[in-house]
């Protein structure tokens, strides 16, 4: 086991299927010669090439439709976004052209595209670039849609979703690069599509993924001090999602709290218990509580922001709510 | 919970408005952002809206009233809800807003004890829900498991919803004792008043034990199969018969009085020594039945069953109608020690003609044993037990035993086992007969 950060986690992710695969390509805005945006891919254009990790022009759509074009003739690319709010540039080739040609076609090509984006609010970039649209993308069946909240997962689940036939959005947050955590030494892969307990408790299960997996083990640990103690299942594939370890936990705590960073209406939360109710009614012992994004476009001002964001005592009062 | 409205203050400068109409009559039903009335500023008519849902319980001024800023219009308040004007205004005019509904429910719970304060609306009003309670899935659920009726639950969940934890915590409320009964209860005949019945307590159980799946060992398989033929060849009846057994006790207390403490001898011993005895003079008891024949044995060999671990095994007295008591005694004493660590010899449990099960050490009064074939009988011996006897036409104390005798009816008939169990009678209620 060795501490990195989340950004070095995806970095040896993409380096080590780059190592591994010549298939495995990058391309993107900043991609190369700069090192990233986020500076994930550091290092790499120097050590690839530029046959490799390809700089493009500022056009999503572009990024997106020659990444899908390279998947279909064999090769593996990599796309990266700056932003998952870019994302709605290229929505017709990500929804429309990515998640559906290997139906309509009667299963004659397969897709492997990744599709890395960066998402989340709270780094004061303004209401168009702080969105948390999770919930848009994991709408349409054919898209997977992975969103780690730890740097072992995203190491795994990015290898997973590299060596994976399908295409998959890798929704990585922006605040959580600089976060430190346990990562296992080796080649491990992370499976795409299941839900992990990543603390165990019995008085209210919290369901959340991503950035809110940290406030919500945050929240987590100050209800523990007053003995209350809260099961987090993260999420980490929001579509395909499993229930399993959700409804596990529900049957045992008969409560939920919901952690979503996007908006409420029509949320990640949504579906969670709509679920919960559908399928572990006769468990319900409290109704299942949301804590999600104000619903206003997030504010630029630092103090606003942060109001609008889901925070601790948020999940705190929540958690106290349902129990 | 009732609510005071107060005249906004819908401008700057503004310090009074005339309230020029209402728009939601008294009784009326209230919805969130509905318009209350309307009030006239020095500057526009403007609307007041309501921020809470309930019913306009009292308009407080009339329309054409010119009202200070935040001095109270109107209560709103659950349908039912008793309002206590008074006390609300006089929380008002501590000034406040945002601390009326605080200071209400203060009041409420202080003066619990004079006047029973209705609860928060919410908990008043379940009659559209499901079976007129306010509960959870899980806890309908689980009270549905037991039986219990929710309407006996006190529900301590928000707005008095009954949750998992109020069914767990349940306590049934028992009446004291048997108490006269109410007055609406009818009374019995004889004028005593009935019972009040005792009402039903479900009681939650904790899981009970996983079940275990246990092979069967060897000795059980063939116990199985021996006593499966033997319950569908054998036409089994049954007699049985009560001994009196005070002297055979006090005989037995003498005898072992005499000899050491490993070698003492057992009621069983001396039922053994009495059965063989009895076989000699109804040797059609001591048989086997073969094809169309019926083999009296010579030897009358006793088994006597023995529990051991995972089963039933049973050793085999031989010649115990010519054996001294003593040695009959230590013979089984060790043959049942050998049988119950494991080391039971082939000789041991091999040739016996009628069989003597006792059950006597476990307080059994009498039982029925199965034949163990190719014997014809078997005698069950129950515990020899102090009960009241009658004697002489007098009700006194004495000591009985029941023994209980299961023939083969191809072999013999009652008349004759019961003649047996006869016979055993001056064995048993003679004992020195036995020893001698």
């Amino acid at each position: 086991m060795s501490r990195i950060t989340m950004r070095e986690a995806i970095s040896q992710a993409l380096w080590e299927e780059m190592e591994r695969d010549p298939k495995v390509f990058i391309l993107g805005e900043e991609v190369g010669v700069w090192g990233g945006t986020y500076a994930v891919t550091k290092g790499f254009y120097d050590h690839f090439g530029a046959e490799r990790v390809r700089d493009t022009p500022i056009a999503e759509a572009v990024i997106v439709g020659s990444a899908i074009g390279a998947a279909l003739t064999g090769l593996r690319p990599i796309a990266e976004l700056m932003t998952i709010n870019f994302a709605f540039s290229a929505m017709d080739h990500i929804v429309n052209q990515a998640a559906k040609l290997h139906y309509m076609f009667g299963g004659q090509m397969v897709l492997p595209l990744v599709i890395r984006v960066v998402g989340g609010g709270g780094r004061q970039l303004g209401a168009t670039h702080s969105q948390t649209p999770d919930a848009i993308f994991a709408h349409f069946p054919g898209l997977k849609v992975v969103a780690p909240g730890t740097p072992e997962d995203a190491k795994g689940l990015l290898r997973a979703a590299i060596r994976s036939d399908d295409p998959i959005l890798f929704i990585e947050h922006a605040t959580l690069y600089q976060t430190r955590g346990e990562v296992p030494d080796g080649e491990y892969e992370v499976p795409i599509g299941k839900s992990k307990i990543q603390r165990p408790g019995r008085d209210v299960t919290i369901v959340t993924y991503s950035k809110m997996l940290e406030i919500s083990t945050k929240a987590a640990d100050q209800l523990s001090a007053e003995g209350i103690e809260c099961e987090i299942v993260d999420l980490r594939t929001l579509r395909p999602l499993d229930m399993e370890p959700v409804l596990g936990s529900f049957k045992k705590t008969n409560r939920a709290v919901i952690v979503e960073e996007g908006w409420r209406s029509y949320g990640v939360g949504a579906e969670i218990a709509a679920r919960i109710y559908e399928e572990a009614f006769d468990y319900v012992d409290s109704p299942i509580l949301r804590v999600a994004q104000k619903e206003v476009p997030l504010p630029y001002n630092q103090t606003l922001e942060q109001m609008a964001l889901p925070q601790i005592a948020d999940v705190v009062k929540a958690v106290k709510e349902v129990l | 919970m009732a609510e005071i409205i107060n005249m906004p203050k819908l401008g700057f400068d503004m310090a009074e408005g005339t309230l020029i109409r209402w728009v939601i009559l008294e009784g009326d039903e209230v919805s969130r952002g509905a318009v209350l009335a309307e009030i006239e500023t020095d500057k526009a008519t403007v609307e007041v809206e309501a921020v809470q849902e309930g019913v306009m319980k009292r308009h407080l001024v009339s329309e054409g009233t010119v009202v200070p800023v935040n001095a109270p219009i109107a209560v709103i308040g659950a349908v039912d809800e008793e309002i206590n004007l008074s006390e609300l205004l006089g929380e008002t005019a501590a000034g406040n807003m945002e601390t009326v509904q605080k200071s209400v429910e203060t009041t409420v719970s202080a003066e619990s004890g004079a006047e029973k304060t209705p609860l928060p609306d919410a908990v008043q009003s379940t009659s559209d829900l499901p079976g007129d309670v306010r509960a959870s899935p899980i806890a309908r659920r689980m009270a549905e498991d037991i039986g219990l009726d929710l309407k006996l639950v006190k529900g301590s969940g928000p707005a008095g919803r009954i949750t998992k934890k109020d069914i767990e915590n349940y306590q049934p409320i028992l009446p004291k004792t048997a108490a006269p009964a109410p007055v609406s209860l009818p009374e019995t005949k004889s004028g005593v008043p009935a019972v009040q019945p005792l009402p039903y307590q479900p009681s939650l159980l904790a899981p009970a034990p996983e079940s275990v799946t246990v092979p069967l060992n060897k000795l059980r398989a063939i116990i199985g199969k021996r006593m499966v033929d033997a319950k569908q060849q054998v036409p089994h009846f049954y007699i049985t018969h009560e001994y009196d057994v005070r002297a055979l006790l006090n005989l037995r207390k003498e005898v072992n009085a005499l000899i050491p403490d490993d070698q003492k001898i057992s009621v069983n011993d001396f039922v053994i020594k009495a059965a063989a005895l009895g076989l000699r003079q109804f040797p059609n008891l001591n048989a086997s039945l073969q094809g169309d024949q019926i083999i009296q044995h010579g030897n009358i060999n006793i088994g006597v069953a023995v529990a051991v671990d995972g089963g039933l095994l049973t050793v085999v007295c031989k010649d115990a109608d010519r054996k001294p008591l003593r040695q009959i005694a230590i013979e089984v004493r060790v043959m049942a020690n050998r049988a119950r660590s494991g080391k039971v010899r082939p000789d041991d449990i091999e040739g016996s003609t009628f069989s003597v099960s006792n059950l006597g050490m476990f307080s059994v009064e009498s039982f029925i044993a199965i034949i163990n074939p190719p014997e014809a009988a078997i005698l069950a011996v129950g515990s020899a037990n102090q009960v009241p006897v009658v004697e002489n036409g007098t009700i006194t104390t004495g000591w009985r035993m029941k023994a209980t005798i299961s023939v083969d009816h191809r072999v013999s008939d009652g008349a004759e086992a019961a003649r047996y169990l006869q016979a055993l009678e001056s064995l048993l209620e003679k004992p020195l007969s036995i020893v001698i």
